[in-house]
């Protein structure tokens, strides 16, 4: 695969709006996660709530797109000084050679979830003011970004669940690749709504505790949102030493099960040998590795047995989920801001709420940061459906 | 320097086809081509092949399709679905389910089925397409609203051209029932599937080129196909299939994302 530049990127999570309070929360072992108080969710689990989506005011001519995601994309976009980087890159590139690729896997359903409330009594239409296209559509979220920015380009959401945002980078590799496009707006977001809280209860997977990712108590997820953007370029021809490079990027499929991994982790092992494969690098040459880590019992365990089929014990280890909550369709992106953040700050974030780490799973896992500077990293993101992507980062120098 | 006219190469090997009044790509094939009329008729999805019972009672009516069609252009391509990376293209995931699920959340007894929130994903047929196919190979899902056909055909040719595999694409839509069917208003479900490879082979149907372009799309002459064309996303594809159709080199125009537009050189192998 050709080496691709993050030559900008912002995250907001629960830890916080943008690069720096990210950075700390992440320095600090600091996680975001709170009791649900979402809407009038009555479940006993904890989220990871971006604090200030509701009062983000979508601008007159995009008020069409307003609800949850696209007000926590748009705090997302804010973040960072993301915004002006990408119309440097549309002013260096053209509006039509910037992509805009996203993944997300809520979109605005919570719209539709809350225009159910609203259905006329008599007849059962939903209330004028509902706008499916512009909000519920998975695809609203790519639409908004391409319309903030006026572009031109091709765009599309990837919505494969829980790797949604990892994928994105390889549809944009591809696409840079076969010449359509100079450079891309690729990440995701991901909004707090009923249906996935309600869901993942349904499916006993939601714990009542925050998330302990790949600890021996670990009781399932803690759900949160994100929005993360990355724009992807080609390298320039001198780039800073702490530059951040997409190396590699790796999918397979599980064809095992719906809402179970397979138990063996062998997609898993796929996804993660193919990045490696399409960065050109051994095992050996990854520093760190950003797992999936969901924190429910069965995910850990696959996910464990794959790593320690390709990697052994040798390579650090852990899931930011403690800290974010997992955050669906944006999670990919937001957890390879992490990674590139590990590489440009020369540390390894620790997981956070981990106490007593699953002595069956023989991985390394961190649950305190550590201060070794990784030159490159591997980030893991599977879903529903049995979709698995895991990308290659590594510093420029 | 990258080119701004960049062309995309691939082999056609196999085509897929399911719609309202439209049972297979034979019975297509002979619409497109003029030798029979287009007669409007319900859609029926055909039970889910290589599914165990259970999955196959489960699947809605967008897995149905599908498979149906991923199905039929991997037969005629004389494929094996294990080598081939697959780009699903939807504008929404089953609709019925959906419903279902906002309908129990706006409920006094918000309890939803587990079987239902597994298969509110986007992405449930491709991963129904796994376990019936055993295909572990890639696969990727997209939304792109009423674009999904365009994008999901410039997916599968990146990755023909880039990477070399043989790719499947399944575009494929159904609708909602009401109350969203009043907002989002579409007539039937509908797929059409197309195996695509880098290399020409003995079951290759023809080569496609595709490029972007700002030309304005093909309508079919057909009014009631071209009503179609316009009333479910999947159905933009229809004039590429009808050029297919008519085994004769040619060029149409494809919807794809404004101001975009797919430019489509079909020459046929046989």
């Amino acid at each position: 695969m050709n080496t691709l530049w993050l030559s900008h990127f912002t995250a907001t999570s629960a830890i916080g709006c943008g690069l720096d309070p990210t950075h700390t929360a992440l320095r600090q072992q600091r996680g975001g996660l709170a009791p649900c108080a979402f809407d009038t969710v009555d479940l006993n689990t904890f989220v990871g709530e971006v604090a200030g989506v509701d009062s983000v005011r979508l601008p007159a001519h995009l008020a069409d797109f307003d609800c949850r995601n696209n007000r926590l994309a748009l705090l997302g976009l804010h973040q960072d000084g993301f915004m002006a980087a990408v119309e440097t890159a549309i002013g260096r590139h053209g509006r039509r050679r910037v992509a805009v690729l996203l993944g997300t896997s809520t979109a605005g359903v919570l719209q539709s979830e809350q225009a159910y409330r609203r259905r006329d009594p008599a007849t059962g239409v939903l209330p004028a003011d509902f706008n499916y296209r512009t909000t519920h559509n998975a695809y609203s979220v790519a639409d908004f970004v391409r319309t903030v920015f006026q572009l031109e380009g091709p765009a599309a959401v990837v919505s494969t669940a829980c790797s949604s945002s990892a994928k994105v980078f390889a549809s944009a590799a591809r696409m840079m690749e076969a010449g359509l496009i100079d450079a891309a707006i690729v990440g995701g977001v991901d909004s707090l709504c009923l249906t996935t809280l309600y869901g993942f209860n349904s499916l006993e997977l939601l714990s009542t505790t925050p998330c302990q990712p790949f600890d021996v108590e670990r009781a399932g997820i803690s759900i949160g949102e994100a929005s993360a953007f990355i724009l992807l370029e080609r390298p320039a021809s001198s780039l800073n030493s702490d530059a951040v490079l997409l190396l590699g990027a790796g999918e397979s499929s599980d064809a095992y099960h719906m809402s179970s991994p397979h138990p063996e982790g062998l997609g898993a092992r796929m996804a993660m040998a193919g990045a490696l494969k399409a960065a050109g690098l051994q095992p050996g040459a990854i520093d760190y590795i950003n797992l999936h880590g969901t924190a429910t019992p069965s995910n850990d365990a696959a996910e464990g047995k794959a790593v320690a089929a390709l990697f052994g014990d040798r390579v650090p280890c852990s899931s930011t989920k403690g800290a974010t909550g997992h955050t669906l369709g944006a999670a990919g992106g937001l957890e390879a801001i992490i990674g590139a953040l590990a590489l440009q700050q020369g540390f390894l974030p620790g997981g956070v709420n981990t106490v007593n780490i699953d002595p069956g799973i023989p991985i390394q896992y961190l649950n305190a940061n550590r201060n070794t500077a990784p030159q490159r990293v591997l980030s893991n993101s599977f879903g529903f459906g049995g979709t698995n992507c895991s990308l290659v980062l590594g510093r420029a120098g | 320097m990258t080119n701004p006219n960049t062309l995309l190469t691939a082999w056609i090997e196999g085509v897929g086809l399911l719609g309202p009044g439209l049972p297979d790509w034979p019975t297509a094939h002979a619409v497109l081509t003029g030798e029979a009329a287009y007669l409007p008729g319900p859609m029926t999805a055909p039970p889910p092949q290589g599914l165990p019972p259970a999955e196959r009672r489960r699947a809605g009516v967008s897995v149905k399709v599908a498979l149906a069609v991923a199905q039929e252009a991997i037969a005629m391509g004389q494929l094996d679905a294990r080598q081939l990376s697959t780009v699903f293209a939807s504008s929404g995931a089953d609709g019925d389910n959906c419903d279902a699920i906002c309908a129990v959340l706006a409920s006094d007894d918000r309890h939803i089925s587990p079987t239902r929130f597994h298969n509110s994903v986007h992405n449930a047929p491709a991963g129904y397409w796994g376990i019936a196919s055993g295909a572990m190979a890639p696969a990727t899902v997209l939304c792109v609203y009423d674009a999904c056909f365009g994008a999901g055909l410039l997916e599968a040719l990146t990755q023909v051209t880039v990477d070399g595999n043989t790719a499947l694409l399944i575009a494929y839509d159904a609708p909602y029932p009401e109350p969203l069917n009043a907002k989002r208003p579409m007539p039937s479900a509908m797929g059409i599937a197309l195996a695509l490879t880098s290399q020409k082979s003995p079951q290759s149907l023809a080569r496609i080129q595709i490029s972007l372009t700002d030309a304005e799309p093909d309508v079919l002459a057909d009014t009631g196909l071209d009503a179609l064309r316009l009333a479910i996303p999947a159905a933009r594809g229809l004039p590429l299939l009808q050029a297919l159709a008519r085994r004769q080199a040619c060029e149409v125009v494809l919807d794809y994302l404004e101001p975009l537009r797919l430019n489509v050189a079909i020459e046929p192998c046989r």
